[in-house]
């Protein structure tokens, strides 16, 4: 994973920045709504780590998994059944039992599959998937199709002092945005090291990777593992947000449109993902605030980004950020694009 | 548990099961031959059964509205194929996953739009009500069994056109080798729309037969597309064969599961799929 260009890092730092102050102009800029976006902020915040966290499986390793919302949900129903019935869970012991959830079924999952490709994985991780939401869908221990609720949120005790306060709204906005900076870079450090390298070599050619004295299985299997259980930690600030939980967080249109904001953002490039969770949530509102029947225009234009834009938004920052630049690689990569995206034939 | 369960839960199952493989059977064709993975498979079962609805309320004969009803599903078929699903072939897994998504999200809306989201059902036609007695005091809904009969008949018909007909020839010859068939002189490129239409008006055709039993609701196609996936991730990609005996085991687990473990029924069919994969990581005939 090769540095970014200047521009690009200083575009996204500002972007940091500006939300990081929300609180602080926040209440200038949306008066009465502030507290709105303020939530609604963060969810978004939550739904991009699980986009960055999917783009390590569908961008990087070329693994299309349609089962993120599964670990998702699971992380979250694990803390509600975890949690004592009237009062407030700890966070060391929820935290942990649920990202440990997530990561064994990720596991469990993981072995059943890793070894099919393509469509067939595709069919697989939806299916299982479904698995996990029909268990919680059909149970009576954890509410059935109305969904349950947490007790509060977590609490933050060391030695009997309260270190945060995770019903606080401000509190939990920063946690988040602490979390998915943290997760960013350990993805981003991670594949700079040579095991992301492995992870780009095996979307490139799994059997030249095989050839090469890798087994792709392990680190294809490492990967998934590592994707849920980041989407569970995901579930874990979800549920801490909303203190309820119901299937529709386990359902597969979930982790459809988790991949729809990593393709609308930019497949394998870690931080267009995040933008296209930000993308996707802004057409999410502004579709519903002219109408009942939101998913028309969104399916139109998810369409439209497959046909007209397979590069996402990243693609076009890095267009604009090339323009700026006239970086001496600009030639080269004229060169590739003219002579056209190579054409992958698959037969599995 | 006495006999005469075992004997109904056992014809549930089965037809059940038949259903699954006309659905089934469209998904895993067009995969066959086309190498398209169409999540708007279930789609398209829903727009069937809302079909027989939506005209049997007009004319009040279901048999009928499937006449009527199923030139209009193979269109939509036809256009979807043309206009978007031709654009595919050369494109990824990833981006055929997403544009059929896209194509769920407009069905679902246009669902909601035209027909909204109250729970329909569609009245038995007045030939096949009532039941046909089994033993003395042990009557079988003739409908469900007019289903079985209606998609076992179908599923005859069309391993005869795959592998008896010059149509079936070169379909198959489309599978294995595109350029090859087009070279002889064939247009590849209706052959797929013949598929992709013949995909769709199979599963509208299973969503239509289905109403009078399973009624007509918001989210119908989703559901069903899963279980369709199971089936066919259980028999193998691409596979007739596989189709037709993974729809049966799903069909009979589940019917099973309903009846012993009711808390469970929904994960049985996965527990299933999980098992088969466990002892053949590509399905049963791949």
């Amino acid at each position: 994973m090769r540095s970014l260009p200047r521009s690009v890092q200083v575009f996204l730092l500002a972007l940091t920045v500006l939300l990081a102050f929300y609180p602080v102009f926040g209440e200038m800029l949306v008066g009465d709504r502030y507290d709105y976006w303020l939530q609604k902020l963060t969810s978004v915040m939550i739904l991009a780590i699980m986009a960055v966290s999917l783009d390590l499986l569908v961008g990087v390793t070329g693994m299309v998994s349609i089962a993120h919302a599964a670990f998702f949900g699971l992380a979250g129903y694990t803390m509600v059944m975890v949690a004592p019935e009237w009062d407030a869970g700890s966070i060391w012991i929820l935290l942990p039992a649920a990202v440990l959830a997530a990561a064994l079924a990720a596991l469990v999952m993981g072995v059943l599959i890793i070894r099919t490709h393509g469509i067939f994985f595709i069919m697989a991780t939806i299916a299982f998937s479904q698995m996990i939401y029909y268990i919680f869908h059909d149970s009576d221990f954890a509410g059935g199709s109305d969904g349950t609720y947490l007790f509060g949120a977590p609490t933050v005790e060391l030695f009997g002092r309260e270190l945060l306060n995770l019903s606080d709204r401000v509190t939990l906005f920063y946690v988040t945005l602490v979390s998915l900076l943290l997760v960013y870079l350990l993805l981003r450090t991670m594949l700079r090291a040579p095991f992301g390298r492995v992870l780009f070599g095996i979307k490139e050619n799994e059997e030249r990777v095989r050839a090469m004295g890798y087994n792709p299985l392990y680190y294809k299997l490492v990967a998934f593992v590592i994707g849920g259980t980041l989407a569970g930690f995901a579930g874990v600030l979800s549920a801490t947000q909303y203190q309820f939980i119901d299937p529709s967080q386990v359902n597969w249109h979930l982790s459809a449109e988790v991949l729809i904001m990593v393709i609308l953002g930019g497949l394998g490039t870690l931080w267009g993902p995040i933008l296209g969770a930000f993308a996707f949530e802004g057409l999410h509102y502004w579709f519903s605030s002219m109408t009942r029947y939101w998913e028309l225009p969104m399916g139109v234009v998810v369409i439209l980004m497959v046909l007209v834009l397979p590069k996402g938004i990243a693609g076009g920052v890095m267009w604009v950020a090339d323009k700026l630049e006239r970086r001496p690689s600009q030639k080269v990569q004229r060169e590739e694009t003219a002579a056209g995206r190579p054409m992958e034939v698959k037969h599995d | 548990m006495d006999l005469s369960l075992f004997l109904i839960q056992t014809m549930n199952g089965v037809q059940y099961g038949l259903l699954l493989f006309l659905i089934a059977s469209g998904l895993t064709l067009i995969f066959g031959i086309m190498h398209i993975i169409n999540l708007a498979h279930g789609s398209l079962y829903m727009v069937g059964a809302y079909l027989a609805f939506w005209i049997s309320s007009y004319t009040g004969n279901l048999f009928l509205s499937i006449l009527l009803g199923l030139p209009i599903a193979i269109v939509l078929g036809i256009v979807i194929e043309r206009f978007l699903i031709q654009r595919l072939y050369d494109r990824d897994h990833l981006d055929q996953v997403l544009l059929t998504f896209g194509l769920i999200l407009i069905f679902d809306a246009m669902q909601s739009i035209i027909w909204g989201n109250d729970v329909h059902g569609v009245p038995i036609p007045d030939a096949l009500r009532g039941g046909i007695m089994l033993t003395e005091n042990l009557a079988y809904p003739t409908y469900r069994l007019f289903v079985s009969g209606v998609c076992l008949a179908i599923a005859v018909g069309m391993f005869l056109l795959i592998q008896k007909t010059r149509l079936g020839m070169i379909v198959r010859g489309g599978a294995s080798n595109r350029e090859m068939v087009s070279a002889l002189g064939i247009n590849i490129r209706w052959v797929y729309t013949l598929v992709f239409a013949a995909g769709a008006g199979l599963t509208a055709f299973a969503g239509m037969i289905a109403a009078p039993i399973s009624s007509v609701y918001p989210g119908m196609g989703n559901s069903i597309l899963i279980i369709c996936f199971v089936v066919v991730v259980i028999g193998g990609l691409g596979s007739i064969k596989g189709a037709f005996l993974g729809a049966l085991m799903v069909g009979l687990v589940y019917t099973w599961g309903t009846v012993l473990v009711p808390q469970f029924a929904g994960a049985a069919v996965y527990a299933l799929m999980a098992a088969v994969l466990l002892w053949k990581p590509r399905g049963l005939f791949a």
